[in-house]
């Protein structure tokens, strides 16, 4: 089933359910949206989205509302612009302005929404509200005073992941994400998984950032650094350096990360295959002599083995094996270069 | 107890009509006001000096009359003359009336108060009280069935379930012209038919709307409080022409005197085969259960409702799919507001045709209001459509309460708006208070004086509306908290021109970009306040400072 | 407002609501009538026999005005702010009780022995304006009673 209707003078034909928002892209027309992300649902949050209907002069949200036979909508006049404008305002005097220290610079939804509106200044009172930073996991590191409300990471966390680690708490202007309850991230149930980070429009929910930590100790004399690349970085990396996307880049990285200070590195795939070996090894224990429990399930995942342990009741410990991430380990390293298992420090990079 | 047939009904409300014996009925109102003005001692003084004096009286606990300003009220009617209203009876009185008037036959002018204004029972007149919604409030013991059933009681249930079509219902709706009392003015039988089209053969919900939220409204809890088994009718017939086998009553935690009505009306229906399976032998299968709001204005919205029900945050969701496609866990759902349902009973035994003599233009039938403010008789007041704002606050309330001017009323509470004194000619329909920029809203009337503040008012209801923001979308959740600001700035008269302007663009990015209505009509007292008294805005400013 | 209220109440809360869906809220009441608050160790538990995360019930508490998280005093003021109640001096009456008390409208006297609160319209305008004490409510209240007026409801409780 189809629906005609008209945007911006534009026939257009579209199957049934699709929104307005979807509909317009079809024809090239660009409407504004802020919480939306393409692969969630719409939670209607913003307000920018508004389109108008012709008929009735009537304002409603592209988002979340379906196109349907007939309608012809309005996708920019002035007082449409202008209230788009104004939230947009709206949203920015309740964000701090730390853009520059902010690890979403450049690459932050809100940021280049203010942007497209040459919003410059503001008449409109700083409201910013004094919450604490969380960075209790050191996986994620959650600053609600940066939070637009856009409902994205509840969304995912809830509903796509079934954590429920992130909640909504109070209303109106002081509704703000917190972990369940208003506990510290690492007591929730967080399971660090990033789907929240991943999905974040500003730096509300950002990954917790051990760049700093990691210069610190390369230039540490003291010292002895390795550092692996997982599987995907090697042609992932490619086109933030302007490479054609799917460039192999292995050699380019290998020497970039000696040139940083790095003694060693090493291939996920070299863990991986250690863990393989090891996780064999426990499984023929298992299964042939009878030395623990069966089943035995495994994933380099450590978000997916935390959400096992946390979730699967009768998938705790010793369902998941003993080792299973794929990460060199100190003292088989240390043998193997005569240094001090003391003065190894480890790191990773993945995508 | 007995399961009622048709037949049964009609014999058993007979038989109660000849057992009113021409003995003195002495009614006490006992409604949340009563209580607390202080009506359960007078009741127990009454029934103390009715018992030491050997008198054959009845005495009847009833539900609110309306005239709340005057609590405790107490009706005597001796030996079937007109009943008398007393009011402010203090125990001392409460004893003095029974030795007086009911053992002595002789009324107490001394504690004698007029009725609010000059109830027309016979024919609906524009600036007469007519009571359809209210007309069994502070008539009959709201907790006994059958002084329910004596007056008509669920005889509108039996018409409609065995005399008519769910089709020649909505008919008669259509005919009757009624529209949602809630606020927003939606024809009902457009919602009913659309809710009875909507998946037939599927579980359907009907939804009784009691959070009630207007700081400063309450027919819905008299209504609940003074009639409950006229909006079980409602719900009854409603649930039976859209297909729905269960109803839910959503009624505010803050009105436990409601709930508790509404849970015995219930359990009374039941036991009496008027709830339940096969109701009066017809059978259709229906029952009520009842769910409490936790203090949300935003509930009252019925996405929010709807969501409050299934145990989530009250937040509203974008419509469509509109409840009749999509509401309560999915399934078709119609939520009626209290005052909308206790119309039903009425419009189905009457017709559609007399409802809708009633009234003017497209706005059909009566309104509950409760005035309230600098009114010299605030209260519950139930009027025709088509009245007045100087006919009810004038000749129903009698004026003001000081003497002074009066300078504005304010219909619609926190979505509404102010109306000056010049516009009160203006008369009450939905039509010509939105042209006004305020609304008919949920019932709620504030009558100011001289001597009252329309910004510190305007800030007031922003200050509610911000507070029960639901805090899910920017413009509602942001804008209100920024314009309130700016409301302070002036109050403080720190304020500037550019202040004013700078309300005024937000209340536009609020009235468009707003999700749901709460958000679209927060700014409408404060654009009110600023359309007719503008002078008591701009005198607060400061002259802008040379760049 | 049982003070001792323990785990048996609280499986009798979840066993009348467990089969009713979307009965949070309901339940939410049953707990805060027992204790005057939603004690958090009391709400977690709900949850685990309501199959209910911890995340989604307070979601629902700090949502609502109604639940209150931490245990009131012994005597519960509340000032109605309704229109009504607001226009015939409700503020003036918050301002003296909250000045003789020394707290805020929403706090407990460090004694535990007040909590005073604004609430909204509880549908008495016409005895505006109103303020009730625990159970008890007074009409027409003038602020330069008020305290007075508290306090003879509460003594001898």
């Amino acid at each position: 089933m189809t629906v005609k209707a008209i945007i911006n003078g534009i026939p257009i034909e579209v199957a049934e359910g699709t929104s307005i928002l979807e509909a317009a892209k079809k024809v090239s027309i660009k409407i504004p949206a802020l919480c939306k992300h393409p692969d969630l649902d719409h939670t209607a949050a913003c307000g920018i989205c508004i389109v108008r209907i012709k008929a009735t002069g009537r304002t409603l949200r592209a988002c979340c509302t379906p196109l349907e036979n007939g309608m012809d909508i309005v996708t920019h006049d002035p007082e449409i612009v202008n209230v788009r404008r104004g939230i947009v305002e709206m949203i920015m005097s309740k964000h701090p302005n730390e853009c520059v220290t902010c690890s979403r610079n450049q690459n932050c939804e809100l940021q280049t929404m203010c942007a497209d509106f040459n919003i410059e200044r503001s008449d409109l009172d700083n409201i910013v509200p004094d919450l604490p930073l969380d960075e209790t996991t050191r996986a994620v590191t959650l600053d609600p005073r940066k939070c637009i409300s856009c409902g994205r990471c509840i969304q995912v966390c809830q509903k796509d992941q079934n954590v429920w680690a992130l909640t909504f708490m109070e209303r109106g202007i002081e509704t703000r994400i917190a972990p369940a309850g208003d506990i510290s991230l690492a007591e929730s149930p967080c399971v660090k998984c990033g789907q929240c980070s991943a999905h974040c429009p500003t730096g509300a929910i950002v990954e917790y950032d051990e760049g700093p930590d990691v210069w610190q100790k390369l230039m540490d004399p003291e010292l002895h650094c390795v550092v692996q690349i997982a599987p995907a970085v090697r042609v992932a990396i490619g086109e933030a350096f302007g490479f054609k996307p799917g460039t192999n880049l292995t050699g380019k990285i290998y020497a970039a990360l000696r040139r940083m200070g790095f003694k060693a590195v090493f291939d996920t795939n070299f863990g991986a295959d250690l863990t393989i070996l090891e996780e064999g090894t426990e499984f023929v224990e298992r299964f042939a002599h009878g030395k623990g429990e069966l089943p035995l399930i495994t994933s380099c995942c450590p978000a997916w083995v935390d959400f096992m342990e946390k979730y699967s009741a009768p998938c705790r410990r010793p369902t998941t094996p003993r080792r299973s991430r794929p990460t060199p380990r100190r003292s088989t390293w240390s043998r193997s270069c005569r240094a001090r298992p003391k003065s190894m420090r480890s790191s990773a990079t993945t995508t | 107890m007995p399961k009622f047939t048709p037949a049964d009904l009609d014999a058993h409300k007979a038989k109660l009509l000849a057992a009113t014996a021409k003995k003195a009925i002495i009614k006490v109102g006992l409604n949340t006001c009563g209580d607390a003005a202080g009506a359960q001692p007078v009741m127990a003084a009454i029934k103390e000096e009715v018992a030491k004096a050997g008198l054959d009286a009845q005495i009847v606990k009833t539900g609110c009359s309306g005239m709340c300003a005057l609590e405790p009220l107490v009706e005597v009617s001796v030996g079937g003359a007109a009943p008398t209203q007393y009011g402010r009876v203090t125990v001392e009185a409460a004893r003095e009336i029974v030795e007086k008037h009911v053992k002595g036959g002789r009324v107490v002018e001394a504690f004698k108060v007029p009725s609010v204004g000059e109830m027309s029972s016979e024919k609906p007149v524009p600036g007469k009280q007519y009571r359809i919604v209210l007309r069994n409030c502070g008539v009959i013991d709201p907790e006994s069935l059958d002084e329910y059933i004596a007056r008509d009681g669920y005889q509108a249930t039996k018409q409609a379930l065995t005399a008519m079509t769910p089709e020649q219902v909505i008919s008669e709706l259509e005919t009757s012209g009624l529209r949602g009392r809630g606020g927003a003015g939606f024809p009902t039988f457009m919602k009913w038919k659309l809710t009875r089209a909507s998946r037939p053969g599927e579980q359907k919900y009907i939804i009784c709307n009691g959070d009630e939220g207007d700081p400063g409204a309450y027919m819905d809890r008299s209504v609940l409080e003074g009639d409950p088994h006229a909006v079980i009718e409602g719900m009854i017939i409603g649930g039976w022409v859209i297909g729905a086998s269960q109803g839910i009553f959503y009624i505010r935690a803050e009105y436990p005197l409601a709930i508790e009505r509404i849970e015995k009306a219930i359990k009374q229906a039941r036991a009496n085969g008027l709830l339940g399976k096969n109701i009066l032998g017809t059978g259709f299968d229906f029952d009520c259960e009842i769910r409490l709001g936790a203090g949300a204005f935003v509930c009252g919205e019925e996405t929010a409702l709807i969501a409050s029900i299934e145990g989530l945050r009250g937040t509203p969701r974008p419509r469509p799919p509109y409840p009749a496609q999509k509401g309560l866990w999915d399934q078709p759902s119609m939520v009626n507001n209290v005052e909308t349902l206790a119309n039903i009973a009425q419009i189905v035994l009457r017709g559609g045709a007399w409802f809708g003599a009633i009234g003017v233009g497209r706005s059909k039938g009566t309104k509950v209001f409760a005035v309230t403010g600098k009114v010299k008789v605030s209260g519950l007041i139930e009027i025709p459509m088509g009245t007045t704002l100087r006919q009810v606050v004038m000749d129903i309330c009698g004026g003001t309460s000081s003497g002074k001017p009066i300078k504005a009323v304010q219909t619609g509470g926190p979505s509404g708006g102010l109306i000056p004194e010049n516009l009160l000619d203006t008369p009450i329909t939905y039509e010509d208070l939105g042209k006004l920029g305020s609304i008919m809203g949920s019932g709620g009337m504030i009558v100011m004086d001289e001597s009252d503040n329309t910004v510190e008012l305007s800030r007031f209801y922003l200050d509610f509306s911000v507070d029960e923001s639901c805090g899910k979308c920017a413009p509602c959740r942001i804008g209100g908290t920024q314009m309130l600001r700016t409301i302070d700035k002036i109050v403080a008269r720190k304020g500037t021109a550019a202040d004013i302007a700078k309300i005024r663009r937000i209340a536009l990015t609020m009235q468009r970009g707003s999700l749901c209505a709460l958000g679209q009509t927060t700014p409408n007292p404060v654009l009110s306040a600023l359309r007719y008294f503008e002078s008591e805005w701009t005198e607060r400013l400061v002259p802008a400072t040379k760049k | 407002m049982a003070a001792a209220a323990g785990p048996a109440d609280l499986a009798t809360i979840a066993k009348k609501w467990k089969d009713k869906r979307g009965s949070l809220i309901m339940a939410l009441h049953d707990l805060q009538g027992r204790y005057g608050y939603v004690p958090r160790d009391a709400a977690q538990e709900l949850g685990k026999h309501l199959d209910v995360p911890l995340a989604r019930i307070y979601e629902v508490i700090t949502f609502y005005n109604y639940f209150k998280l931490e245990a009131p005093g012994k005597h519960i003021i509340s000032v109605c702010m309704g229109t009504a109640c607001y226009l015939k001096g409700a503020p003036e009456i918050i301002a003296k009780l909250s000045d003789k008390l020394g707290v805020k409208a929403g706090e407990t006297t460090p004694d535990k022995q007040f909590h005073l609160q604004q609430v909204r319209c509880i549908g008495c305008c016409g005895l505006a304006p109103v303020v009730t004490v625990n159970e008890k409510v007074l009409a027409k209240v003038k602020a330069a009673d008020v305290v007075d007026q508290v306090y003879a409801c509460t003594k001898g409780a």
